[in-house]
């Protein structure tokens, strides 16, 4: 590319830079129109403005590499923009939009500035769709990466969230289980259990599993294994809130809990539990 | 060398880990105790294990082991103390220790045992502590 068409695109900006706005700010309320107003035109026409002041600044120098120094701040804009923007709601297209709707305006613009030079047209647009091509890519980087941040602290939080271990009586522990299953928090399911067994001096633990809409022989393995370990710490467990379809299941799929006490409901289990322990609740007659 | 020291408590013997197990100390511990035993007449045997806090598939077999060789003797054994990290190694080894008696602590490992030592006070007992 020579120095002349490399000068171009940032002429162009400079040069043309309240009709680019215009221009551009038509472009993306054309994609904003037929969803509903997230954006106030006035926050967009700041981030517009910004964005070209940035770009020209960028280009100024004859850099095309948008890793480079040059480029720090226009990426510093878009990181922030693609992150507020995914935060807020917008889809991958709404974000993308915002980088990619400037190639019309500014490639009529060229035209115009390179007018009967075919040739040099052709490489200056080449370089400035190269360049916001690239620009658009590391913006859905950006939006994919806060994106993957917010799933990986949600399912972070479900994991605290889902494996509270509450304590019922003296010496009785109850870990009531939501949700399916797997591998990853069965153990946190077991070390948080191992662990109040240790703190409280519980001598029986009841795991409820109502909330756990199916089991397969993993699940079944993995109770089992949370069961023995309490067991070799000296606890007792008991295993309750079985549903009829999966004690089906459970017998279908041949796994044996012989050795382990189940009951049906929590209260059935809180019963056994207490005799366990040596102690009773008694009914007395109400109080008025 | 390292040493596990067996202590007698009335018709009991506790047995205390407070140091890493390492294979040798293992199977001295299991010379030992079965001797203690048969010389004592030990009605029980009592192993805290509360500070051990890395077993191997050799520990824990010998653990299973000791306990059964107790019983064949006629002593009960219980293990007490397990921590939950030792706990969960031991599932994922498959080592359940089937016949093992476990407690959460000392305590209630003597209450298990049904001891002299593990029982409440009497009444008389009590009154002679003078704490009462």
């Amino acid at each position: 590319m020579s120095a002349s068409t490399n000068a171009v695109i940032p002429r162009v900006l400079k040069s043309h830079e309240s009709d680019l706005i215009a221009e551009w700010m038509r472009e993306q309320m054309s994609v904003f129109s037929r969803s509903t107003s997230k954006v106030k035109e006035a926050d967009l026409r700041h981030q517009t403005s910004e964005f070209l002041n940035l770009l020209q600044v960028a280009t100024e120098g004859g850099a095309t590499d948008i890793n480079s120094a040059d480029f720090s701040r226009v990426r510093d804009m878009l990181s922030d923009l693609s992150r507020t923007r995914s935060i807020s709601g917008f889809s991958p297209s709404e974000t993308a939009a915002f980088v990619f709707s400037l190639k019309r305006p500014l490639f009529s613009w060229l035209q115009k500035e390179m007018d009967r030079d075919a040739e040099g047209l052709a490489t200056v647009t080449w370089a400035a769709t190269e360049l916001l091509d690239k620009l658009g890519l590391y913006t859905m980087e950006v939006y994919q990466k806060t994106r993957d941040q917010v799933i990986a602290r949600q399912q972070e939080e479900l994991l605290e969230l889902s494996t509270p271990v509450v304590k019922l009586w003296d010496g009785i522990l109850a870990l009531p289980m939501i949700g399916t299953l797997d591998s990853a928090r069965t153990q946190v399911v077991m070390e948080s259990l191992l662990q109040r067994i240790v703190e409280t001096g519980a001598a029986v633990a009841i795991i409820d599993i109502t909330g756990v809409p199916t089991v397969d022989t993993l699940t079944a393995q993995h109770l089992l294994k949370t069961v023995t370990a309490a067991r070799l710490m000296g606890a007792d467990c008991i295993i309750s809130g079985i549903r009829p379809q999966i004690a089906q299941t459970i017998v279908h799929l041949g796994v044996d809990l012989g050795a382990v006490t189940t009951k049906a409901t929590l209260a059935d289990a809180f019963r056994r539990a207490l005799e366990m322990t040596g102690q009773r609740a008694t009914v007395t007659a109400p109080r008025a | 060398m390292d040493r596990i020291p067996i202590l007698r408590l009335r018709d009991l013997l506790l047995v205390t880990i407070q140091v890493d197990m390492h294979d040798r100390l293992a199977m001295q511990l299991q010379d030992e105790l079965t001797a203690r035993i048969s010389e004592t007449g030990a009605r029980g045997v009592l192993i805290d294990i509360s500070s051990l806090d890395i077993v191997d598939s050799f520990i824990g077999r010998m653990i299973a082991n000791i306990a059964a060789m107790a019983r064949v003797l006629d002593a009960q054994t219980v293990v007490v103390g397990m921590q939950p990290a030792v706990a969960i190694t031991l599932v994922e080894l498959g080592l359940t220790l089937p016949g093992v008696r476990t407690a959460l602590n000392v305590d209630k490992g003597m209450m298990l045992l049904g001891s002299e030592a593990g029982r409440a006070p009497t009444k008389m007992e009590r009154d002679a502590d003078g704490t009462h």
